[in-house]
């Protein structure tokens, strides 16, 4: 099977915009296109990633406005759906169009429009995802990262700070992100003392509601090589899923779908967890970035927030540099573009095109979570000659 | 009202039930798991609810010993867990808790699910 490649990548600012969902995809998608030396008449398949279009503005169909939009008729084109991984499971459906043999030439475009809402009827919209039996607590997102927290830190002895360092780490790495929602470095006092969403956890241990959009474009090796010398090819990748009623797994501290896809991406790849040069992780709270690192095997388990302390993923001086992007937390989070912009962050690190960012690399990885861990893509990447 | 956990064939339980176990095995029998109290395992209080939903909101998961229920096989499980409200926020992980019925856990169609599609009454749970 020949190695798919991308040889382009392009994101919107993140944030509060004044754009819709339409506009908001046509910005990336076409972005893409330039940046890949592309034309929307060569483009054969084209995905879009979004999770609620229709619940958040009531305009679906945004796969078919979108090739219209961007003048990549009659290209086969489908939305990609996994609520919060939306963005993941785009790059895997990109990935299975091109590898298949499907396609020559796929377009991935990931986006999101939420911040009309207020922040009760986004977090409504996105909770819609529990089973009834969840649903009818009023239980949110931020309401289950708060009881894993609680648990984390109790069995395992881990200090509240552990967790704040993650969101500093992270507001402080997407200072140099112009595409980022929050470019304001936030110190430890200021998470320890800002409003309590989910006890344990207060306001910065949560990313914001955003708008934006991300885009990449995938392609045989081969086709790659007729567009430019530099490229990146998809290693690994891997999706998976854990129960759909949270409290019904057996170690609350145990992502079954980060586990098992992460397995598959490593084995893929002919990689384990030391070849990784670089990371995006699914920072929607502070606690998922400590329970994917142990879950892609970069720490035992209960053992990842010494890492943190230890300054072990820290962007300039650690080993495994976590979320250079700023991550979901100081980026933005805008659900259907989350997945799709990790992997443009891998891409630009690997091409050597992050610039105040730029980290050695040579192998990332992106785990892209939907739900509370519900669904699981890990991606791994590597710099393709 | 109950809160009707589901024992399966390969002896696991589950709440809520489902039409197969984790394993792929077929229901057997109910158990009623407002009979019993639980323990906290873990606790959250959520200050930022979606719309008809009490806030401050209080939430727990917590875990039901049903052995007592379940008398045949070693390999068999005897306890499940259930995420529920509970009534104010004096409980801690570890507490033993009991249930309280109550007819609204939050308000139908002030969100966006739709109300006909799923019950709203339950059970929150309270310290003994």
């Amino acid at each position: 099977m020949e190695r798919v490649a991308i040889i382009g990548a392009s994101m919107t600012k993140f944030g509060q915009r004044e754009e819709w969902i339409q506009e908001l995809l046509a910005e990336a998608g076409l972005d893409c296109l330039e940046d890949a030396g592309v034309e929307a008449d060569e483009v054969e398949h084209l995905y879009v990633s979004n999770m609620a279009s229709g619940e958040f503005e009531g305009q679906t169909g945004v796969m078919n406005g979108l090739a219209h939009d961007i003048g990549a008729l009659p290209a086969y084109t489908q939305r990609i759906d996994q609520t919060s991984s939306s963005g993941g499971a785009g790059i895997y459906a990109a990935w299975q169009s091109v590898a298949s043999g499907a396609s020559e030439m796929t377009l991935l475009v990931g986006g999101e429009k939420m911040t009309h809402r207020t922040t009760g009827e986004a977090t409504d919209v996105i909770a819609s995802l529990t089973h009834p039996v969840e649903y009818k607590t009023g239980v949110t997102l931020p309401s289950f990262a708060g009881m894993t927290a609680r648990h984390y830190l109790e069995r395992f002895d881990a200090p509240r700070e552990s967790l704040a360092k993650v969101a500093s780490k992270n507001h402080k790495n997407g200072v140099d992100n112009p595409h980022a929602q929050f470019q304001k470095e936030v110190d430890v006092d200021t998470v320890l003392e800002s409003p309590i969403v989910a006890d344990p956890l207060r306001l910065y241990d949560f990313c914001p509601i955003t708008d934006g959009s991300a885009a990449l474009m995938l392609c045989p090796e081969s086709v790659a090589r007729e567009y430019t010398d530099d490229y990146v090819v998809i290693s690994g990748i891997d999706g998976a899923t854990d129960t759909h009623v949270v409290h019904e797994r057996e170690d609350p501290t145990v992502m079954g779908g980060v586990v098992e896809s992460g397995e598959g991406a490593y084995e893929m790849s002919d990689r384990e967890p030391d070849d990784i040069d670089v990371a995006e992780l699914h920072d929607m709270f502070t606690i998922l970035e400590f329970l994917q690192m142990e879950g892609l095997g970069f720490a035992e388990q209960g053992e990842a927030w010494e890492l943190v302390e230890e300054g072990y993923t820290e962007r300039d001086t650690g080993e495994l540099p976590v979320n250079t992007s700023g991550g979901l937390k100081s980026k933005g989070h805008p659900l259907g573009a989350s997945g799709v912009a990790q992997g443009v962050e891998i891409y630009e690190q690997l091409m050597g095109e992050a610039g105040d960012r730029q980290v050695d690399a040579e192998v990332g990885l992106c785990c892209n979570v939907g739900g509370f861990g519900n669904c699981v893509i890990t991606t791994i990447m590597e710099t393709g000659q | 009202m109950t809160m009707e956990a589901t024992r399966y064939d390969d002896g696991t339980i589950s709440y809520p039930g489902h039409p197969r176990s984790r394993n792929g095995a077929e229901p057997v029998e109910t158990i009623d798991l407002s009979e019993y109290t639980a323990e906290v395992v873990t606790w959250t209080t959520s200050t930022a609810t979606p719309p008809g939903v009490r806030e401050p909101n209080h939430l727990a998961i917590v875990e039901f010993d049903v052995s007592e229920a379940v008398d045949d096989g070693k390999d068999a499980e005897t306890s499940v867990r259930a995420l529920v409200q509970l009534t104010n926020d004096d409980a801690e992980t570890g507490d033993e808790v009991e249930p309280v019925y109550t007819e609204e856990l939050r308000e139908p169609g002030a969100g966006i699910r739709e109300p006909d599609s799923q019950d709203w009454d339950g059970y929150r749970f309270e310290p003994v």
